[in-house]
């Protein structure tokens, strides 16, 4: 659900998305190779409790556990959540319910969804079994969901050595979620005005010092800036690096320089990429203006002025 | 144990959307709320501790922005735990009762909007056998309830009849986000959310902050007319996993509540961090509180829920009716991870007037 | 109001490296742990609290990780609080887990810091493609080399100092078995020419990434009077924060370290720091902020830290040894570096270093940092309990 954007605020869309690489224990490592090959297998404590899914460390007494069994794939429901509109990434496409299973041989239950054709099908206590994956790769997943089941109940649970032909040693879990960025009111303001190439800061009202860019608050007293200033375009590279590795997904030719600029009437550094001079040729000191792109919200980058470069007192405050 | 109170409280307007303003814009204000009643300034706090999540705003290290809004020139003593405020609260508490401080400010936001959180919280789950399924917060709390439902000592009726008085109770609350209901009746007719849970059973998503001031013995009693003394507080966890969890029980409650003192004399208010319906008759249970306690007469979760903030709203609240004379003696309780996995109790009192 | 003193009795590590792949999350965390009981000879009923911590919950894409490891690390009904500080958060981890000793709410406390930095990549983490603002230009190496060079200004420091800290801690970490990175055949001139990723930072003058684990427990008197082995008692803990970019901050010595380093050693009672703490465990992630460092933490006089380093006062057999272990040059767990120094000092005056113990270490100090240089905590650690 996207909130409804408000006029005033600017506001983006942010994809935070990754997949993960998980590695696995002994206990895992077995529990989801077992599935791959349709055996369930749990593990039992100390004080013969079967807990399926099988963890790695007693919930009771933090003990390691390392006693795998075989439980049967059939079970009994001992709660379930009928979920008509099911979400990204959820086991069931269509309309299903979540439910926590306790399968024959266990005294623990495993969370999963059943596919039953509406809610009035579903109760506690109902019986249910596993509905294999076509395809199974050693994951959670390799169970498609549970299904509606009227034979026999399995037995309890048996001894399992865990061992498996190629046993599954990691899983990839993808991650994606959506956000909706907003930069709050002192950053719009600042990246409305800097679209039309002006560089606004904000001066604190109490210590009298001009930030860029404006956070919404001066870090040092704690209150709301109130006043903008026009400050820059030019500016003076207080300290840099040279960078010689390309970044992460940054289309930039190494080696370049990555400075921070003190914009005149600012009081403190924003931070550029230096062009329009040789990389072992920048210097601190060096006077530079910003170069703007056709189409960026910010310059490109900044080139050199060809003014006498800056006295170090003039900025070793800033540095 | 030193004397130390809840001095003061603020928090802001809860919000479904606050996209108009950053995390240090919502926060600064709530800060200067506090500091303005107690007329303390930045500086004159000896501890500060903050919770936040990064999951919430989709950025790592987002807890670093908003210390921008505190002022914290020249450095100050300065922690950050990434959980609810509550925590936050307790950990101020501690150093509080070391002597090393006199004073704590402690804060808390979340902004649910910018992402989906029913998505969100599934990250939460065990990374292995549990979050590969998405099940969403609102599915986990459903199954919760269905287990309590099955018990067959409560109904649905009831559990609407705790929406209705949590959002009836809210018309006195200027924060709450969500406020006023129609008659359980109405609510029965609508359609579920995930079922046994229909949409009035569920918190509110939104965004908020809150702040407290914390103090010391005589300073508490010059900071504030009638300090909210925290006479005990203690938190504890259960096993992560649903499945090894009796889900109609709250022993890890039961347990802070024991051990905070809760039961050593009765409480004449409580504010339980229940942000689903059912949710509050299993706390109820754990802390064996009666029919003649107050509860969440702020509205509670079902009112406002801002995430990392409303446990700690709960505190603030609870010590906003003591200051105010409207309780003697109140509980309060947070909650954190899937099914009231993790509970703080707190017990504070006024000095008798 | 006396605190009650705090005494370090259990300290426990992985095996640090590249990528764990042997283990899940609660394997790794649960390997530190297990080493830390076993050190001070105590099991999961003995331990009252749990206090864990970690740098950013996207590294490795499980939002709030304690809550799934509350099993794990034996939390299940009992208090259990998730600190993050960024880089710091490693010391102030145990800060947390110190006070609720010092302020006798619990006795005994697990504290735990981890990062398994291999389920993702860091530099994923930290550079999420956040709207409106520019990507970061230079990778992590080149947020800091830029107050590197304006070290180098200031003081006038020639430009192989940092070569020869990248040298010493890598030594150093040959004799950690722990250590991430060993390197056997490591010359001082390789680190010398090793390619010069962010100028003036070499490749050889930076952190590895790591999956890795620290655990201590802590206990009051009674505690540290059944230990099996020699505890370390702490003499003073400080933590503190500066805003993360402001008007006048002074990145190479920023007032919040001077601030903190000045609270400990008032704590515990040191006047001069150069003569009365005989190892230090700092947060060095680019070989240059040693001699920054040394500065900062009232070791040497402002511009004088590079001089320490360069006549040899830094090393293993020097009068003021830093980072023995290796340090963070050499394993960088990202949450579990800052512990890793506090351990490390509390392992120096235990006697209990193995290979890298320096001779007669009596009382040590403990010092991370994180954010933009921004938040700090430090730690004393001495072989006696604090006096009072």
């Amino acid at each position: 659900m996207t909130p409804a954007p408000s006029p005033q605020a600017l506001q983006a869309p942010l994809v935070v998305e990754f997949p993960f690489t998980r590695s696995l224990g002994p206990v895992q490592s077995a529990f989801l190779t077992g599935l791959r090959t349709r055996t369930v297998l749990g593990v039992r404590t100390t004080d013969g409790r079967v807990l399926v899914p099988p963890v790695e460390y007693d919930p009771v007494t933090a003990g390691e556990l390392s006693e795998l069994v075989e439980v049967a794939p059939t079970g009994t429901v001992t709660t379930w959540a009928w979920n008509p509109s099911p979400r990204r990434g959820q086991p069931l496409s269509t309309p299903f319910a979540w439910v926590l299973v306790r399968l024959d041989g266990a005294h623990t239950a495993l969370l999963h969804a059943l596919d039953a054709p509406g809610p009035e099908a579903v109760r506690t206590g109902m019986r249910v079994r596993i509905r294999w994956a076509g395809e199974r790769g050693g994951a959670i997943t390799d169970i498609a969901c549970f299904e509606p089941y009227e034979g026999p109940e399995g037995g309890e649970a048996v001894p399992h050595s865990g061992e498996f032909a190629d046993p599954v040693t990691g899983i990839v879990a993808p991650a994606r979620l959506d956000y909706t960025y907003a930069p709050g009111r002192a950053q719009s303001r600042y990246l409305r005005a800097l679209a039309d190439r002006t560089t606004y800061g904000e001066r604190c009202p109490s210590c009298r010092k001009v930030y860029v860019p404006p956070r919404g608050a001066c870090p040092t007293c704690g209150i709301a800036p109130d006043e903008q200033v026009e400050v820059g375009p030019r500016g003076t590279v207080t300290t840099f690096c040279i960078v010689n590795i390309k970044a992460r997904n940054l289309d930039i030719d190494v080696p370049y320089v990555y400075a921070h600029i003190a914009l005149d009437g600012a009081d403190l550094a924003l931070h550029a990429r230096i062009g329009g001079i040789p990389y072992d040729e920048v210097r601190m000191g060096l006077r530079v203006e910003p170069v703007w792109s056709e189409d960026g919200r910010y310059p490109d980058h900044y080139r050199p002025t060809g003014e006498p470069d800056a006295d170090y007192d003039t900025y070793k405050e800033l540095l | 144990m030193r004397e130390v109170a809840i001095v003061a409280f603020g928090q802001s307007d809860h919000r479904r959307d606050t996209a108009e303003t950053s995390e240090v814009e919502m926060v600064m204000p709530v800060l200067h709320q506090v500091l303005d009643a107690t007329g303390l300034r930045a500086g004159e706090i000896d501890f500060t501790c903050s919770g936040s999540c990064d999951y919430l705003a989709g950025r790592a290290f987002s807890f670093t922005m908003t210390l921008d809004g505190v002022g914290a020139w020249p450095p100050i003593a300065e922690s950050h735990v990434e959980m609810d405020g509550a925590w936050a609260l307790y950990e101020a508490w501690t150093r509080l009762l070391t002597g090393e401080a006199e004073t704590a400010l402690v804060y808390s936001y979340g902004k649910s909007s910018p992402g989906d959180l029913r998505e969100v919280l599934t990250r939460q789950l065990d990374p292995y056998y549990v979050a590969p399924l998405w099940p969403d917060s609102v599915a986990l709390a459903a199954l919760q309830a269905q287990a309590l439902l099955d018990e067959g000592d409560t109904d649905q009726r009831a559990l609407a009849g705790v929406a209705v008085r949590s959002r009836t109770a809210a018309e006195d609350n200027p924060h709450a986000q969500l406020a006023g209901s129609p008659p359980p009746e109405a609510l029965l007719d609508e359609p579920y959310l995930v079922r046994p849970l229909r949409r009035h059973d569920c918190p509110p998503v939104g965004d908020g902050a809150a702040a407290v001031v914390l103090a010391a013995g005589d300073t508490a009693r010059r900071l504030c007319r009638r300090p909210a003394w925290i006479r005990g507080m203690d938190h504890r966890t259960e096993a992560h996993g649903l499945g090894v969890r009796d889900l109609t029980r709250s022993p890890s409650t039961r347990l802070a509540a024991e051990r905070a003192g809760a039961f050593e004399a009765p409480v004449d208010l409580a504010e339980l961090h229940a942000p689903f319906t059912s949710q509050e008759l299993i706390l109820r249970r754990a802390l064996r509180l009666g029919e003649d306690v107050r509860v969440n007469p702020s509205g509670g979760a079902l009112a406002a829920n801002p995430m990392m903030a409303a446990g700690l709203i709960r505190l603030g609240e609870a010590a906003a009716a003591i200051h105010r004379g409207a309780a003697d003696r109140a509980l309060a309780h947070a909650t954190s991870g899937p099914c009231l996995q993790q509970n703080l109790v707190a017990v504070l009192e006024g000095d008798a007037s | 109001m006396t605190k009650e003193p705090v005494a370090v009795v259990g300290i426990g590590q992985t095996k640090h490296t590249a990528a764990r792949r042997d283990v899940s999350i609660a394997g790794l965390v649960r390997e530190a742990a297990v080493r830390a009981l076993e050190d001070a000879q105590l099991t999961w009923p003995d331990i009252d609290a749990v206090v864990i911590g970690k740098a950013p919950d996207f590294f490795e894409g499980v939002m709030m990780p304690e809550l799934y490891l509350a099993d794990a690390l034996g939390a299940v009904g009992k208090p259990m609080l998730r600190v993050h500080t960024a880089g710091s958060v490693g010391g102030s981890t145990a800060l947390v887990a110190a006070g609720l000793v010092a302020a006798r709410v619990h006795r005994t406390v697990l504290t735990l810091a981890f990062e398994k930095q291999s389920e993702s990549n860091a530099m994923w983490g930290l550079s999420l493609p956040i709207p409106f603002q520019q990507p970061l230009l230079a990778g992590a190496g080149g947020f800091f080399a830029p107050h590197v060079r304006a070290y180098m200004r200031r003081t006038g420091a020639p430009s192989g100092v940092g070569a020869l800290v990248a040298y010493k801690d890598r030594r150093n970490a040959l004799r950690n078995p722990y250590a991430h990175l060993h390197e056997h055949d490591l010359t001082l001139d390789q680190v010398r020419s090793s390619p010069m990723l962010w100028d003036p930072i070499r490749y050889s003058e930076t952190c590895p990434s790591s999956d890795g684990a620290c655990a201590m427990v802590l206990t009051d008197r009674a505690g540290a009077d059944r230990a099996p082995y020699p505890p370390a008692w702490m003499h003073g803990g400080a933590m503190r924060s500066e805003p993360t970019l402001f008007a006048g901050k002074d990145f190479v010595s920023p007032r919040a370290g001077r601030d903190c380093a000045a609270d400990v050693y008032r704590q515990a009672g040191i006047t001069d720091p150069r003569r009365e703490i005989d190892a230090v465990e700092m947060y060095v992630p680019f070989s240059w902020y040693e001699p920054m460092w040394l500065e900062n933490l009232g070791f040497a006089d402002e511009g004088e830290g590079w001089k320490l380093t360069e006549s040899g006062v830094t090393e293993l057999g020097g009068d003021l040894p830093v980072n023995p272990s290796g340090g963070v040059l050499s394993t960088n767990p990202i949450g579990a570096s800052g512990m890793l120094r506090f351990a490390e000092a509390a392992l120096q005056v235990r006697g209990r270093a193995g290979e890298h113990q320096v001779d007669g270490a009596r009382k040590a100090l403990g010092h991370a940092y994180g954010g933009g240089s921004q938040f700090f905590s430090m730690w004393v650690v001495a072989d006696t309990p604090p006096a009072g």
